[in-house]
């Protein structure tokens, strides 16, 4: 008997239909992954399995736990159950944790709700579970709150939350989403430790094919709230089946076609640049801590290059981003753009700033709701000394909403009509609409969906033949910024340790740094480098 | 926590200067000689004169300033123009009413809101949550002054449980002069009651929306013991700041009530002064209000760090 079962799981909510007839299993000591796009139901899946569904939902099925049915049982049932038999992990370790207890007492009170504990012994055997997650008591005593920790270690408090009872089966939605690669494969070593170490199910929710081949021994494909494809992931890989899981598979190895970049001709020359922040006094009248952020950085983006810009959390590249957009000041160092400073005196200069463009990550928070898109992508007009009026300005609203496919129709339209793609789009046309020098990308693919996300790559690509473009491209995403861009920077704590051509960095990496990168990614097994590269 | 507490000092004491300073130059710039109203129209100018060196007129406005100040710092207030008697013993006499009654209030509106608000929120959208908000909603709209007045006709004149008017006094003990504050303290609270929990309400439903709210359920704790266990303390900062704002408007803003139940409290001294053009009293006492205004914020500064970890700064 499998651990977990569930079998013809429906959902509705509101009597809108989520889940369809859902059957997968999970047995003891086994690692099961659940992949699909956004809108998949594979997080309400998840959330049936606790019985944590929102208000209004209507299940059918049957979801079996070592044979007794959890859509039968009481409300007060089911916390007995959830954090003794059924632990879970979420997405978004930055704010999975009660931000004014500290961690000692969150791990504490799954033991102390479920078990007739004394307050000390309950905190003694969190202490061990933080130090089996690799949160040792030298540099994590139990008295550290949340915002002492970083993202990694945040995930691994709620991981040890999570198991601190020893549950049967581990259910963890996007445990690494939110991290950085090397973050995030350490995240999974420790799952995969743990599910061997506990003989626990191991329940994974991802977007990413690569987490999952990497991890799981068995997939479960998800597509508008059916299972369309299960087996063994090895041989799910070798041989599919299901047509929606060869376009995953297809989408999340996407490459596209870059032309040939034009001889080198420098436009953005970023030279010596330090950015530091003022940190706290230390004592009431000690000296400020000065936090640099950026140091020292040089390097040259040229004419019609595709440049990409790669590194973990914290490693400067936002802030090197906004001092090249002239969002900031810089305190040492110049950055020209075409020859011409990007900072004058006190003042951004505005003649430069009107040649470049960004597009951010987040294609839902980076509109006004309340404008059409006419106006929305018709901003960066406000820069120009004379915009165009008129049939001028509605032809060029025409042309950059064709250039990035979608209709000249669609400017009188609001932007919640849009998909995230499309809204994404509408960024790009933002973007382009002025005809700047450089436009930069701040991880502007990594909220899409990986068919999506294939699909505004296909249209950089093309844009790139069709217009002399030249971008700086910031991606976690080591393997977007491989197929995206003509030369790679890799940026560690404020500087650029590494920087050439994309394959070849990507290929025989040189700095130490790089190798520890590029080894952390998770890789699908056809695209699986020879064993020396990891 | 150190610097932290530090820093509220240091802002609070720069907030106290910049007042003084302010209420000062306010009162000075009023038109009007208090000398000249004092002794009234046909004066003789030397008598006037004599008066004026005697109330400290004739000094220069930062000596003037200075002897103001430096003389609260010491407990002297200095003389009321009209009443010709020390103004620290007159507000005395009515600071024992006047704090008594906010603290009395705020005690009330805290008892009713919190357990009001705390059930609203965890029964939302449900029969008792549509109850409480209904409630709240009248207790905002309807004036204090109105439900003061039905509670004299109700508890007073009808039912004669309580006095309609006047202050025992706490010679008579405590219970006495409870006993007189409650109608006006339970007039003052109502409204405050209701706006307290409706910002409880809506502030633990943000906090209940939380991530971290997901993650305590997930450990299997109920959505009572979510709520009780990690929604609440969270909740409480917003909570907090109300409560702040709404001492200082009891303090100060009773003077309706103080009407209404006949008090010699802060309200009723601060409105005579006005009246009587006895501005060094109007000074005085507002200058009070804002000193007691100031250290509540000071104190809900403090009781925020204890709230959120994260305001502690570290070392």
């Amino acid at each position: 008997m499998s651990l977990l079962s569930i079998q013809n799981l429906s959902l509705s909510i509101h009597g809108t239909a989520i889940l369809h007839e859902v059957s997968l299993d999970v047995a003891a000591g086994e690692i099961v992954a659940i992949t699909g796009e956004s809108g998949s139901g594979k997080s309400m899946t998840a959330f049936a399995t606790m019985g944590l569904l929102p208000q209004g939902a209507q299940t059918s099925g049957k979801i079996a736990l070592e044979g007794s049915n959890l859509l039968a049982l009481s409300e007060a049932q089911m916390c007995s159950l959830r954090g003794r038999r059924i632990g879970m992990v979420f997405q978004e370790p930055m704010t999975a944790l009660n931000p004014v207890q500290t961690i000692g007492a969150q791990v504490a009170e799954t033991i102390r709700i479920h078990e007739k504990v004394s307050r000390h012994e309950a905190l003694s055997r969190a202490r061990a579970m933080l130090t089996r997650v690799g949160l040792p008591e030298a540099r994590f005593p139990l008295g550290r709150y949340p915002h002492e920790l970083s993202g990694g270690q945040r995930q691994r408090v709620v991981i040890a939350m999570a198991i601190a009872l020893r549950p049967r089966l581990l259910i963890a939605d996007e445990p690494t989403t939110a991290l950085d690669v090397t973050t995030q494969a350490r995240i999974l070593e420790l799952l995969r430790d743990l599910t061997k170490d506990f003989g626990m199910g191991l329940l994974m929710i991802t977007h990413d094919l690569a987490v999952v081949a990497d991890l799981a021994d068995r997939i479960v494909v998800m597509q508008r709230g059916r299972v369309v494809e299960t087996g063994a992931t090895t041989q799910v890989f070798r041989d599919m089946h299901h047509p929606y899981t060869k376009a995953l598979f297809a989408a999340s190895t996407h490459r596209v076609d870059l032309p040939k970049p034009p001889p080198p001709v420098p436009l953005l020359e970023v030279r010596n640049v330090t950015r530091s922040y003022r940190g706290a006094r230390h004592g009431f009248f000690g000296p400020r801590l000065e936090t640099q952020a950026v140091k020292a950085v040089s390097f040259t983006l040229n004419r019609g290059e595709r440049l990409g810009l790669v590194g973990e959390s914290g490693c400067g590249k936002s802030t090197l981003t906004r001092a090249i957009l002239g969002l900031e000041p810089v305190q040492s160092g110049v950055i020209l753009l075409g020859g011409a400073p990007v900072w004058t005196g006190n003042l951004p200069n505005l003649a430069v700033r009107r040649q470049m463009q960004v597009v951010f990550q987040d294609p839902y928070g980076s509109f006004n709701p309340r404008h059409r898109v006419s106006r929305l992508i018709t901003e960066p007009f406000h820069l120009l000394e004379n915009p165009p009026q008129g049939a001028a300005r509605s032809a060029k609203i025409a042309d950059a909403l064709t250039a990035v496919g979608l209709r000249p129709e669609d400017a009188d339209k609001y932007s919640h009509e849009f998909s995230g793609g499309q809204r994404q789009r509408l960024a790009i046309a933002r973007a382009l609409i002025n005809d700047p020098a450089l436009i930069v990308f701040d991880e502007a693919v990594s909220a899409l969906d990986v068919s999506v996300r294939a699909q505004v790559l296909d249209l950089l690509a093309e844009l790139c033949r069709n217009r002399p473009l030249s971008y700086l491209f910031i991606s976690h995403d080591l393997s977007v910024v491989r197929t995206i861009t003509d030369r790679v920077m890799v940026m560690q704590a404020g500087e650029i340790v590494e920087q050439g051509p994309t394959e070849q960095v990507f290929a025989y990496p040189q700095h130490p740094y790089t190798r520890k990168l590029l080894a952390a990614v998770p890789q699908l097994p056809d695209i699986r480098k020879a064993p020396d590269a990891s | 926590m150190m610097r932290y507490t530090m820093g509220r000092l240091i802002s609070l004491c720069l907030s106290l200067i910049v007042a003084s300073i302010v209420i000062f130059t306010v009162v000075e710039v009023v038109p009007g000689d208090p000398a000249a109203y004092m002794l009234g129209v046909n004066a003789r100018p030397d008598t006037l004169a004599a008066l004026r060196s005697e109330l400290g007129l004739d000094m220069s406005l930062p000596e003037r300033y200075f002897a103001w100040t430096t003389g609260m710092m010491q407990g002297d207030f200095g003389q009321s123009y009209t009443y010709r008697t020390p103004i620290a013993a007159m507000i005395a006499d009515r600071v024992w009413v006047s704090l008594p009654l906010a603290l009395f209030a705020l005690t009330l509106t805290i008892v009713i809101a919190f357990p009001a608000g705390i059930y609203a929120a965890s029964r939302r959208g449900k029969l008792g949550d549509l109850g409480v908000m209904g409630a709240t909603q009248l207790g905002v709209a309807v004036p204090n002054f109105w439900f003061a007045m039905i509670l004299v006709m109700i508890f007073a004149i009808k039912l004669r449980w309580f006095s309609a008017g006047g202050f025992a006094g706490w010679e008579g003990g405590l219970l006495s002069g409870l006993k007189s504050l409650l109608l006006p303290a339970v007039a003052l609270a109502l409204p405050q009651a209701a706006i307290l929990a409706r910002v409880m309400r809506s502030s633990l439903l943000d906090m209940l929306g939380e991530d971290f709210i997901r993650t305590a359920r997930a450990k299997g704790l109920s959505r009572r013991q979510a709520l009780w266990r990690h929604a609440l303390r969270n909740a409480l900062i917003p909570v907090l700041t109300i409560i702040g704002l709404q001492f200082s408007f009891l303090l100060a803003g009773g003077i309706v009530i103080e009407q209404i139940f006949f008090l010699p409290g802060l309200g009723r001294l601060i409105f005579q002064a006005i009246s009587a053009r006895d501005l060094i009293v109007v000074e005085s006492v507002v200058m009070l209000l804002v000193f007691v205004v100031i250290v509540v914020n000071f104190v809900i500064d403090l009781t925020y760090a204890a709230v959120d970890p994260r305001l502690r700064l570290r070392k």
